[in-house]
């Protein structure tokens, strides 16, 4: 089944997080997880690059880590740019991490979904979000994506906040 | 996610009260480009890492709400608009093809579009098949290797043939090819062909969608439930792109990846890009889509009944009259109504139709379909003129042919003055 979830949750959570580790962040400027991590960057959030075979390096300017258990806190959300069956161990690490981060969101990516990792996530108070891509999602609900001509099946009547800050997102 | 109703989103959907002015309606962004807030903004525009506007050519935040706003109606992830609908058609070609590269169309097609078709296209070395738009059978028979999309329109121009979408989407499936349908006749008020399983809809927006007969436009918008990477044969969409750095569309943009590539490589070499004035155009007349396409068919099912009782005629091609044969695809794809552009035959043949054109009063004579007036036109004559006999006969324009886009005025006006012109 493909989760579905409301986007009063989703927003809450692009408006509330600040730092967001992202495993499986790519140096390669052609990398979907390149273009997220940058646009994400631009909109004034903190990302911390998590991969093992850059550690130590860094990703646009931010320093790389090996591991979750590497990462000083806070972390508010763990973003898993793995495949499905990765996501399993990134997910017990999270879990085994979640109280020495502050760690509050753990989220699996566009075509992503492992619902056992999300039960035993969910089963220590962590909102899960799968098969969604933040950069996408807050495009989406601040409006700015609409200049793709994308669908963002939302109606909003309030003059919205210019999308450098956060567009209808940000008054929520 | 909210799921508003069909004219909620007729009248909202994309469109907000602008973020700098607080003007509700949408503004004409009149303007070629677009500063850049510092040079690595610029670049991450130019590599599409972030969503933004650059040159007007690619986007332009007017046209974007008319793009939301057609997805919204067709239920679809995206759209992107084009100079007319046969710009449309030719992006999303543009997109798909390859040389050497087939596809299959229905024959019940505009005449523009067996034109594009069948001559404007094989000088890309991309080749049509044909196929009935009634008989979905018809398509899995022209399937090859080759074959890399299907197209139909859901209610045909000129002859108001309703296809079979359901059964055309399913040889689609089993092809692995996405189905493309034209649905301008139709509107998404009439037929959603994505609920039926198209996987890319056309319009030309000229007609319903824009409704009043004042701007040339096209629209695409993507279903986001095509598989691009499973056969291997779409590289626009699957491959590396050398323009972009090496990024993949399908990887990096999903289930709106189509639009994407369609807007990021074939606008921007193609050129055919929509201007703001008519996307405001035509978002204003798709406010009252539902309101004139209600009216639209019962107008053109009243004048339909009245022609198929009166001697002069020989017959009316209208799906929505009970004794026509596609009456049960009527009920089944279009249920509120038939459409309002059908043709029918006089019984005075070639030169009874032309006098027809040239006595009436209300009906204007002229080349266009989906306007709040009334048209009329004799298509063999003119639309249809390139076409050679046979294919005239196989699109449904044959000699005595005249055809109808029935308006929104008082029906009672409309059936005096084709009364008082048939003479
Ligand atoms: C069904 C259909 N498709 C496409 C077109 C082409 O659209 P445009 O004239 O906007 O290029 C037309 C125009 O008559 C049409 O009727």
């Amino acid at each position: 089944m493909v989760p579905n979830y409301p986007d009063a949750l989703i927003a809450r959570i692009l408006r509330s997080v600040k730092s967001i580790a992202m495993v499986g962040a790519s140096p390669n400027p052609a990398r979907p997880s390149y273009f997220a991590m940058k646009y994400l960057l631009d909109k004034g959030f903190n990302i911390i690059p998590v991969n093992p075979g850059q550690a130590g390096k860094e990703i646009l300017g931010q320093k790389v880590y090996a591991q979750i258990s590497d990462l000083p806190a806070p972390v508010d959300m763990i973003d898993i740019f793995r495949n499905a069956e990765a996501a399993g161990p990134i997910t017990d690490e999270a879990i085994a991490n979640k109280d020495r981060l502050q760690l509050k969101v753990l989220w699996m990516q566009l075509g992503v979904i492992n619902e056992e990792a999300a039960k035993r996530a969910e089963a220590t108070g962590l909102t899960v979000i799968m098969n969604r891509c933040p950069k996408i999602e807050y495009g989406r609900l601040s409006g700015e994506i609409g200049w793709f001509g994308v669908n963002r099946r939302v109606i909003d009547n309030r003059k919205p906040f210019a999308f450098s800050q956060g567009g209808s997102l940000r008054r929520g | 996610m909210a799921e508003y109703g069909f004219d909620t989103l007729a009248v909202h959907a994309g469109a907000q009260p602008d973020p700098a002015t607080g003007a509700r309606i949408t503004p004409i962004y009149q303007t070629s480009a677009y500063v850049f807030d510092n040079a690595d903004q610029a670049a991450a525009l130019f590599n599409l890492q972030v969503f933004g506007n650059i040159y007007s050519r690619i986007m332009n935040p007017t046209v974007a709400v008319m793009e939301e706003r057609i997805a919204a109606l067709e239920g679809g992830t995206a759209g992107l608009a084009a100079a007319s609908g046969h710009a449309a058609q030719h992006l999303v070609f543009h997109t798909l093809m390859e040389p050497g590269g087939e596809f299959i169309s229905a024959r019940q097609l505009y005449g523009g579009s067996v034109n594009q078709f069948g001559q404007a296209f094989a000088k890309y070395d991309w080749h049509v098949r044909w196929a009935d738009a009634t008989e979905a059978d018809s398509f899995a028979r022209q399937v090859t290797d080759k074959t890399r999309a299907i197209f139909c329109e859901s209610i045909a121009n000129p002859g108001g043939v309703i296809s079979d979408l359901e059964g055309i989407a399913r040889v689609a499936e089993q092809a692995g090819v996405p189905l493309i349908v034209d649905n301008t006749l139709a509107s998404p008020y009439l037929i959603r062909p994505i609920e039926w399983g198209a996987h890319i809809v056309v319009h030309s927006a000229t007609k319903f969608l824009g409704g009043h007969g004042n701007s040339l436009a096209g629209a695409i918008v993507e279903a986001g439930t095509f598989d691009w990477a499973k056969s291997g044969k779409y590289p626009t969409l699957t491959d590396e792109n050398p323009s972009y750095h090496g990024i993949r569309f399908y990887e990096t943009f999903g289930d709106f990846a189509f639009c994407v590539a369609a807007r990021a490589l074939s606008l921007r070499d193609v050129g055919s890009c929509l201007a703001p004035q008519n996307a405001v155009l035509v978002l204003t007349g798709i406010e009252t889509l539902p309101l004139r396409m209600k009216r639209h068919c019962e107008n053109a099912l009243a004048v339909a009944e009245w022609l198929a009782r009166d001697q002069r005629v020989a017959w009316v091609n209208y799906a929505g009259l009970e004794s026509h044969p596609l009456y049960p695809a009527h009920r089944k794809y279009c249920p509120k109504g038939a459409g309002s552009v059908y043709t029918f035959g006089l019984r005075g043949g070639f030169d009874a139709g032309m006098n027809l054109v040239n006595r009436v009063r209300i009906f204007s004579h002229l080349a266009n379909i989906g306007d709040t007036r009334s048209l009329i036109i004799h298509p063999a004559s003119t639309t249809h003129r390139q076409l050679s006999d046979e294919d005239r006969i196989k699109t449904g324009a044959g000699p005595e042919v005249v055809r109808l886009s029935v308006g929104i005025e008082d029906v009672k006006d409309l059936i005096a003055d084709l009364d008082q012109a048939m003479g």
